[in-house]
């Protein structure tokens, strides 16, 4: 399996990351070789072992927790908004989602 | 009294009055200042934790507690309230937690007192520290050398005796590895015991809170004092836990100890490989039985290891967006253009690349191929272990198959930086609970010997890692940078 720098590009955009034209190539390449290795889960005896065996995703929860639907404690708003890089009138405002 | 001494010891100098709780958390202090410009296991030190230490005796003096007391300190990924935690990242430079982990409060409730805040590869994606956004923690056995990772600083902390206990988190091998490099006892518990509540995420079904210490024995006392259900972490199993001192009995006669040729390849280390085997004859000669046990499909291992861990690390890391906590790039024209900006100048490298893989793996078109095959990978994993369970009680390796590398030495090739993690990953895709006890040196660095339980029979892994111990009658181990410290 090989990465192209196009696919760098899309799955960055994905990640909401980005990467600069030096970075696309290094990356296409570590990924590449990454992928590579990974790829031994697509040899054919694996995947013929592979039939049928359910997935685990984990290891504990068999069935979903639910906990009652009781009011609790929160923290209250000033303290949330304290670690926002910039807040107003108990919002945490961002950039314009819509340039102009 | 130092940071060699076992908590027992210490705990019996505070009963008796040789030290006070402020003396000791001074000490800390004053280890730290004297190794750790050599070191760098700490991002933060608490200056104020020997008025910390002695409010806190006032308070709950004339209890049991062991940890009543002692000074201790947490990898960076743990939330302490009003205290800054980074996970060693930019992007959260500046993050002042309005809460605390359930880690942090239960050794709080138990009378610990918490000195500082340590190293880590950033966001724990790393097996050597060096992918610290700050700086790199050094190997208190050979300032050359990478103390292993991702709970570089837990390990190198503890091996220079600068807190007699550190918590650190393992999701490949994180704790289990750099105990092992640095000489300290390290133990991953099993997936569920130790509620994640206030831990960083990385990667959600794989990561789990565990001990640092320089016994076994120690292990136990920490571990108890951390583990049990909590409401806030949904994945905490409900278990009592049971009285783990109890269990170190010293007796391992008819022990039934599996050895997988698996965990022997050809990237072990001789010197490694003898003294791993020289463990195993002691055990035997205490009364211990050895047999051969097959896990054959530890070999997909790392790969099943190397998608899911990114995968999960891709969703639980989009939280880093500059809104709500952390650093916000400036300059930014609009939101997506804040989010990228903010998200690349923030991440380092290693975070960037896992990132991409998860969200390659996760991708429409690959999923099945990847992270669908390697979670059906992680069934057969789990599988083998049960069935070498029916035979076995315990699963006896080499916890990494070489001793600490020379830093740079792999972090330009990130396929055999993962490497490093080969004995260690299989257990936390099974969700075991396994151990590293420090079982030789070889050229002036400590090997680690890995042993593997059952699910949440922690009693039994400790019952043979401390008989081990004792018998071997190493620890602790102490560095040489640690002597002629005085206290």
């Amino acid at each position: 399996m090989s990465l192209s720098r196009k696919d760098v590009l899309h799955v960055a955009t994905l990640a909401r990351l980005h990467v600069t034209d030096a970075e696309q190539e290094e990356l296409a390449q570590e990924l590449s070789r990454i992928l590579a290795y990974a790829a031994q889960l697509n040899t054919l005896d694996l995947v013929a072992s592979l039939a049928g065996v359910e997935v685990t995703s984990h290891m504990s929860v068999s069935s979903m927790v639910t906990r009652p639907d009781a009011q609790g404690e929160s923290l209250p708003p000033e303290v949330v908004l304290a670690n926002a890089p910039d807040a107003e009138e108990q919002q945490f405002r961002v950039p314009a989602v819509l340039e102009g | 009294m130092d940071f060699f001494s076992s908590l027992l010891e210490l705990h019996a100098g505070l009963l008796k009055r040789e030290a006070t709780a402020s003396e000791l958390a001074d000490l800390s202090l004053q280890r730290i200042a004297t190794l750790d410009d050599r070191v760098h296991a700490f991002l933060h030190v608490s200056a104020n934790c020997v008025a910390a230490a002695a409010q806190k005796t006032e308070t709950v003096i004339g209890r049991e507690s062991i940890l009543d007391g002692i000074p201790y300190a947490l990898k960076d990924n743990m939330c302490t309230r009003g205290i800054e935690t980074t996970c060693a990242s930019h992007i959260l430079k500046g993050y002042i937690p309005p809460y605390s982990a359930t880690v942090a409060e239960r050794l709080d409730d138990a009378g610990a007192v918490l000195v500082g805040k340590l190293n880590m590869d950033e966001f724990a994606m790393g097996s050597s520290t060096e992918n610290s956004g700050f700086f790199p923690t050094r190997n208190p056995w050979d300032l050359e050398r990478v103390p292993g990772g991702s709970s570089g600083g837990a390990a190198a902390a503890v091996a220079a005796g600068m807190v007699p206990f550190a918590l650190g988190s393992d999701t490949g091998g994180s704790i289990r590895q750099p105990a092992a490099f640095c000489g300290v006892v390290g133990l991953k518990p099993s997936y569920g015991l130790v509620s994640r509540f206030g831990l960083v995420a990385f990667a959600s079904s794989l990561d789990q809170i565990g001990p640092l210490t320089h016994t076994v024995e120690d292990a136990a006392i920490v571990l108890q004092a951390i583990a049990g259900k909590d409401e806030r972490d949904s994945t905490s199993a409900n278990i009592q836990a049971p009285d783990y001192r109890a269990a170190l009995t010293g007796d391992v006669r008819g022990l039934r100890i599996g050895i997988a040729s698996e965990y022997f390849g050809p990237s072990v280390e001789s010197g490694v490989r003898d003294a791993v085997t020289k463990a195993i004859a002691l055990l035997e000669q205490l009364g211990a039985t050895v047999s051969p046990i097959s896990l054959p499909h530890t070999e997909y291992a790392l790969s099943a290891y190397y998608l899911i861990a990114p995968a999960e690390a891709s969703s639980n890391l989009a939280r880093y967006d500059g809104v709500r906590y952390g650093v916000r790039a400036a300059d930014a024209g609009n939101l997506l253009d804040m989010y990228q900006k903010t998200r690349s100048t923030g991440f380092g490298s290693e975070v960037k690349r896992r990132i991409l893989i998860g969200t390659y793996a996760l991708s429409s078109g690959y999923y099945d191929d990847y992270y669908k095959r390697a979670q059906q990978v992680r069934t057969l994993i789990r599988q083998d272990f049960l069935d070498a369970f029916e035979s076995v009680d315990v699963i006896v390796s080499p916890t990494a198959p070489t001793t600490a590398f020379r830093l740079g030495e792999k972090v330009h090739d990130p396929l055999t930086m993962y490497l490093s993690d080969i004995c260690t990953i299989p257990v936390n895709l099974a969700g075991l609970p396994a151990i590293s006890v420090p079982c030789g040196i070889i050229d002036g660095l400590p090997v680690g010997l890995q042993m593997i339980g059952r699910m949440f029979d922690e009693q039994t892994l400790l019952r043979a890692a401390h008989a081990y111990e004792q018998a071997a009658g190493m620890a602790p181990l102490r560095p040489a940078l640690a002597m002629g410290v005085k206290a």
